[in-house]
């Protein structure tokens, strides 16, 4: 049974083009699916879309997003807001601007459990404290009092994933988490979310480019291109044998670390031109 | 911690110790220039205090007993002798010492200014969380005509407009003055408002308040407008970052958003800006308390030019110099208290 179905999904830029093209994805509780592309193809904004966080520019033309059984863009924008803050979190890819320069570190993982779901500040600073422990990060009484220049970016994407998981959420939405940090760091915070994952049973929509991430810590994967979904497989199906041919090559073209001799091989031209033209001919088949 | 609450309070102490001694040097500046020009423009204090068809020597006679038949090094030597030890001299024309009237004013231009203060935050920030909040739409199209319109017209000539609202259409504040003669007041200090607030007579605080209503809005209005647009801006900037987004997942509205997350890093900028021009507003009030009579210093340091008296000019600027200081002071240590990252600087 999915927690998250997206059906259909439409979004463009206010008068402009169009940047989601009928998404449709199911996320089942407790799961993990990748969403894969490159820059620009829409990753990013379907996250957004179900966390209800769209720029101002961009608006939803169609579509449903079906969080527990409840289409969100039905509901009254308070109501939603409610909902989604209530069972939905976010992991969010830039760990040295995604925490509040004026606040200390305690109070920026509280504040939903005090703020939104009622808890008494004791009960919600006891819950920070465990939180911290299980991200492994030392001495959480000093860290929940500091602010966040005090902390090096692999503290605080911890303290970032600690806070998601604060409110038990039945979905996270991780959006390229690690993109932004040291590659050594990298390793060990994707360790960390999958852990995490793992021990709460959360379902996660895992927004990332790197292919190698999804073999590790997804059981599902969209792969898309131009706001399209061109794949939507098993992970274990999607490594043995990709079913279209744009996914075939972006999965060729992900550098093999353990064979630096084999090169790097970018994705044909002949196979951006014909998933270019399934897009055209989506676009020209009508909404 | 320990160790670093004592790195804050060195840091504090140094910037304390700095400002101090630059202090120092710009009234050191302030009272040369003020004591040459004062001087140099033409002018007689002396014939002034004499009637019409006294004598060369009459004169020559009074010029003597003031000191003003000295060289100017000697005269400011003279004056400076004084001021080391508290004595800014004696004005000519109420043959009062200067301190005694200068301090007995201070108060009325201090609460009219911190009155019109507090009128321009709560206008300006006002305007800016609306325009923040309704971003985009007709509201914050209204506001920036509004703010346009506060920025366009000088202080003075608001007070005219206010005069002609509520001073004769609907006469409803005091055009003059800083409170009714026929009270009675029970006061001991010049600060009538703060003191009127402290002995609860909430009847005489409302009669000041009427008085100060008008002169304290003039002056505030600008300055609203000038928080209004900027903070307007830097909120909506602050709006776009990440940590305002990841607080809206959280399931919190547009309004908390706004003032739980961006209102205090956005404020920074506005409040820099603020102490500037807090400094402009309390010049203005030379202008605006002469307009509504009010017996502050800004009115007084009026009188003081027409009649030439040069002991009193001079005390008076060095006190709004000092004045000037202390607002510049106050605004970095709260940019400190407001900051944490400039705390452990």
């Amino acid at each position: 049974m999915s927690f998250l179905s997206i059906r259909n999904l439409s979004v463009r830029l206010k008068g402009g083009p169009p940047l989601l093209r009928r998404v449709s994805l199911d996320v089942a509780v407790g799961q993990v699916r990748g969403l894969v592309g490159e820059s620009g193809a829409g990753k990013s904004m379907i996250g957004k879309a179900v966390l209800g966080i769209l720029p101002p520019s961009v608006e939803i033309t169609g579509g449903q997003i079906v969080l527990d059984g409840t289409d969100l863009l039905t509901l009254p924008p308070k109501e939603r807001r409610r909902r989604i803050g209530a069972t939905c979190a976010l992991i969010p890819q830039d760990p040295l601007t995604a925490l509040n320069p004026s606040h200390r570190i305690g109070p920026q993982i509280t504040d939903r459990l005090v703020d939104i779901l009622g808890w008494t500040r004791a009960d919600a600073n006891t819950r920070a404290r465990a939180l911290l422990e299980e991200v492994q990060i030392p001495n959480p009484d000093r860290v929940l009092r500091s602010y966040p220049h005090e902390l090096s970016g692999g503290m605080r994407q911890r303290i970032l994933i600690a806070s998601a998981f604060a409110a038990e959420p039945k979905l996270i939405v991780a959006d390229e988490p690690t993109t932004a940090l040291d590659v050594t760091v990298q390793k060990q915070i994707l360790r960390l979310i999958a852990g995490m994952q793992a021990r709460h049973g959360t379902a996660l929509l895992f927004v990332t480019h790197d292919l190698g991430v999804v073999s590790k810590v997804c059981q599902h994967l969209s792969v898309l291109y131009a706001g399209m979904v061109v794949e939507d497989s098993a992970v274990t199906d999607f490594f043995a044998a990709p079913r279209h041919p744009y996914s075939a090559a972006l999965l060729a073209a992900t550098p093999k670390y353990t064979d630096p001799a084999a090169g790097l091989h970018p994705v044909p031209d002949a196979v951006i031109d014909a998933v270019r033209a399934e897009v055209a001919a989506f676009d020209a088949g009508g909404r | 911690m320990g160790q670093c609450r004592h790195g804050v309070g060195m840091a504090f102490l140094r910037l304390l110790a700095i400002r101090l001694l630059t202090t120092a040097i710009t009234l050191a500046g302030v009272a040369v220039i003020v004591f040459v020009v004062i001087r140099v423009v033409p002018g007689n204090p002396i014939a002034m205090m004499l009637p019409p068809g006294a004598t060369e020597a009459d004169i020559a006679r009074l010029s003597a007993l003031y000191g003003l038949d000295q060289p100017l090094v000697t005269q400011f030597g003279i004056w400076l002798g004084g001021v080391m030890q508290g004595d800014f001299g004696t004005s000519i024309t109420s043959r009062q010492p200067v301190l005694d009237l200068v301090l007995g004013r201070l108060p009325a231009t201090l609460e009219l200014s911190i009155m019109a203060l507090v009128m321009a935050v709560i206008l300006g920030g006002a305007a800016a969380l609306t325009g923040t909040r309704f971003r985009g739409g007709r509201r914050e199209g209204a506001i920036d005509v509004a703010n346009g319109m506060a920025l366009s017209v000088p202080d003075f000539l608001w007070g005219l407009v206010l005069i002609l609202l509520f001073g004769v259409l609907w006469p409803v504040f005091h055009i003059s003055g800083r409170v009714s003669p026929a009270l009675d007041l029970p006061f001991t200090t010049n600060f009538y408002l703060f003191e009127s607030l402290i002995r609860l007579r909430f009847d005489l605080w409302a009669d000041l308040v009427a008085h100060m209503f008008m002169p304290a809005l003039a002056l505030a209005i600008p300055l609203a407008a000038i928080i209004g647009q900027l903070l307007k801006q830097s909120l909506k900037e602050t709006m776009n970052l990440d940590y305002v987004t990841l607080a809206r997942t959280k399931g919190y509205g547009e309004t908390r958003v706004i003032l739980r997350e961006a209102l205090r890093n956005a404020i920074l900028p506005t409040l820099t800006l603020v102490g500037v021009q807090f400094t402009f507003l309390i010049g203005g009030t030379v202008i605006i308390e002469r307009l509504f009579s009010y017996e502050g210093l800004g009115n007084m340091a009026i009188d003081a030019v027409i009649n030439r008296d040069l002991p009193l000019i001079q005390g008076i600027v060095i006190l709004f110099a000092v004045i000037f200081t202390a607002v510049n002071l106050i605004v970095d240590l709260l940019y400190a208290v407001l900051n944490p990252r400039l705390r452990h600087a």
